[in-house]
């Protein structure tokens, strides 16, 4: 079945002369994350489904260099972002969407000064575009009645004010969202953002993962959806350290919507 | 002799505003220290972040409570003031109670009945701060940065408060004309029967006391100010005004590393040339004292009221880390402080003291500890913004300092190598596409 993937590159299309309605910027966690490759899977199964024409960058896209700005390195950054334009702007990408949330907000808010114009959307954003078209339906009801909270993912939300959508996709599966007592504007960070996905936390009494964690397992959920690769692994995370993986699941909004109808 | 008071009260005046312009002028001199930027862009748009966020009180509100107290004492505080400006009338031109000569009984009545209640109102609110603040032990003020001046400091202004509003009620209730008239004395009339056996003479002389208090209180208070965290009641609407109007994730490009980089992309540009004879020293990437902040950053820093809102949102602070985005406000504000009064003292220029706000005030550990996540921003009520001066501090560490936590050292050089934060290379980013 994973064969049946139909991944075209920026190049191949460009060799045939065509131009892609939307580039899909897979991001460097939904290439090499073994978690987050199943999240890339899911959401290039829908956009199959729906006959969205796409591409993907593949070896030629890299590292937004959102790590490193968050990290200080402004130098590191830029020359990332430089050159990613350059690649961009030669196949004269118009549209690209990403199911990263740091990638999302960098391409969206911090290449443009740089010399990148794009109309840049989140998976869950363009997720709801193709359910309003009818591109996509959700009929499976395999979560129907299903208790689901969503976790903000915070440069989804606070950094970029998208609450809705990802959480219109959760009702449109006619499951019963619970919010969490921090969430939206005033959600909890699952304490991977500003680099700190690739170091120790500092010390202190608790780790930011399994107090989100904690938040989210108040509402009894039976899945926590999230909606950015990074969070998705340190709430499975916390759901491990809390030793609930039998009955909690983490997935993200595509995921859910691949699996209802049944793909 | 007839003029004394008159007099007194001009000098009085004179001196309580003349201390305030001077304050003013420091505060405007300190802000200034920090870097120029220019924030000219979108101004209607400007005007109504003010009105909503400073004038509107919507932030506050946020949290129901504190946010409907503070509504009262700061309705309280706009709008019984108006009765300052007859004190000062009066005080002035020797008249007494002009506004009742000015305006006709019933709306003179209907004002100082208006200000009454509200002056209770607000003596009830403040009393519901002080048990907020000293009884039931609220995790946000028992902070390690809330210990001492800043603790006692917003207890003061409690204080402050209790007085002012006791005073002007004082003032009402003795004053045998007033109650004669018999409107406006909504609340002082329960407070005037304690003075009903006093003589004429001592009555008088509590009402004039009270009214002399009142002002010297009100011109102590204006003057208390820059010394406080109280500030925020004026600058609450400049820095609303220049808050961030961009998207809260997008943070700035450093206009200096672009030309570096662009430099470097250019094919026609001689690596080795020699830098022209004109060319400017490099500016400093980052932050590490308060002079390489910019002026917004710094008037942050002055309208912090260390409510606590920032850090009570901190997903580190609540996890036990030692960051605390009112501490970052709190110890830039103090070294800033710490800078002016080095400049006045050595005459106008800056003398190196040894010491800088990256280390003697924030340490590397609190920085680091940051996940970018906005929640501190988002809390402000007054649109603060502490994650722009960690993150310029960040800055300075890793482009100044190479001094980053290993980790992120092997993370950024994986991004430089092979283009992730992980040791992949590039040319396997497809290879999830052929995996089960």
């Amino acid at each position: 079945m994973e064969s049946s993937l139909k991944v075209p590159t920026m190049a191949e299309l460009f060799a045939e002369g065509k131009q892609p309605e939307v580039l899909f910027w897979v991001g460097c966690a939904g290439s090499f994350d073994d978690r987050a490759k199943k999240i890339t899977k899911a959401f290039i199964k829908i956009l199959n489904k729906a006959n969205v024409a796409f591409a993907v960058l593949g070896t030629e896209e890299s590292c937004t260099g959102d790590p490193a700005k968050r990290a200080g390195n402004e130098f590191l950054f830029q020359m990332q972002a430089v050159t990613n334009i350059e690649v961009m702007n030669a196949y004269e990408v118009k549209k690209v969407v990403t199911a990263c949330p740091h990638c999302f907000n960098t391409l969206k808010n911090e290449y443009p000064g740089l010399g990148g114009n794009y109309e840049v959307i989140h998976h869950t954003q363009f997720l709801k575009q193709l359910l309003s078209e009818g591109s996509i339906t959700m009929e499976g009801g395999q979560y129907k009645g299903k208790r689901i909270t969503f976790h903000d993912p915070c440069y989804l939300g606070r950094a970029n004010g998208v609450y809705e959508a990802p959480r219109d996709l959760i009702k449109k599966l006619d499951a019963e969202l619970v919010e969490m007592k921090s969430c939206k504007s005033r959600g909890l960070c699952c304490g991977a953002g500003g680099a700190q996905m690739f170091k120790e936390p500092e010390k202190g009494n608790k780790d930011i993962n399994v107090e989100r964690t904690e938040q989210a397992l108040e509402t009894k959920p039976e899945i926590i959806a999230a909606g950015c690769p990074f969070c998705n692994t340190m709430m499975t995370d916390g759901v491990k350290n809390k030793e609930k993986e039998a009955s909690v699941k983490v997935m993200d909004i595509a995921e859910l919507i691949a699996t209802t109808e049944d793909l | 002799m007839h003029y004394l008071p008159q007099m007194l009260f001009a000098l009085v005046l004179t001196i309580g505003i003349g201390f305030f312009i001077k304050n003013v002028s420091q505060l405007r001199r300190n802000i200034r220290l920090g870097r120029a930027l220019q924030v000219n862009d979108n101004k209607s748009q400007r005007w109504k972040n003010m009105i909503k966020i400073a004038l509107g009180q919507t932030k506050m509100v946020v949290r129901p409570i504190a946010g409907f107290l503070h509504i009262i004492v700061y309705l309280g505080f706009i709008i019984i003031n108006i009765e300052v400006l007859e004190i000062v009338i009066d005080g002035l031109f020797g008249t007494h109670r002009i506004g009742l000569q000015l305006l006709s009984k019933p709306i003179y009545g209907f004002l100082i009945g208006a200000f009454e209640i509200l002056a209770v109102l607000v003596l009830i609110a403040v009393i519901i701060f002080w048990i907020r603040r000293n009884g039931i032990k609220l995790k946000r003020f028992l902070s390690s940065e809330m210990k001492g001046w800043p603790k006692n400091d917003g207890n003061i202004i409690l204080y402050f408060e209790v007085v002012l509003m006791c005073l002007f009620l004082v003032m009402n209730a003795a004053d045998t004309n007033f109650q004669v008239l018999d409107s406006g004395n909504i609340v002082s009339q329960y407070i005037a029967p304690i003075f009903s056996d006093m003589p004429a003479n001592t009555l008088h002389l509590i009402e004039r006391s009270a009214w002399w208090l009142h002002i010297i209180g009100i011109l102590a208070f204006l003057n208390y100010l820059y010394y406080s965290k109280h500030l925020h009641i004026l600058l609450a609407f400049p820095n609303t005004y220049y808050g961030k109007l961009t998207p809260q994730g997008q943070f700035k490009n450093l206009d200096a590393v672009t030309q570096e980089v662009k430099l470097m992309m250019d094919p026609n540009a001689d690596p080795f040339a020699a830098p022209a004879e004109d060319a400017v020293e490099p500016e400093k990437f980052g932050a590490s004292d308060v002079t390489d902040l910019s002026w917004v950053q710094l008037l942050n820093a002055y309208t912090c009221t260390e409510c606590g809102r920032c850090t009570s949102e901190c997903p580190a602070n609540q996890t036990g880390k030692k960051l605390s985005p009112r501490k970052i406000m709190m110890d830039t504000r103090d070294r800033l402080e710490e800078v002016g009064k080095n400049i006045s003292a050595n005459k106008g220029a800056f003398k190196d003291d040894g010491k800088q706000l990256l280390g003697d005030y924030i340490s590397h550990e609190e920085l680091w500890a940051c996940t970018s996540c906005n929640a501190c921003v988002q809390a402000c009520p007054v649109s603060i913004d502490p994650l722009s001066i960690i993150m310029d501090m960040r800055q300075y560490l890793v482009m100044e300092q190479s001094s980053a936590p290993s980790d992120l050292n092997n993370m950024m050089g994986n991004i430089e190598n092979n283009g992730a934060p992980w040791p992949f290379n590039q040319m396997d980013r497809l290879n999830w596409t052929s995996e089960n």
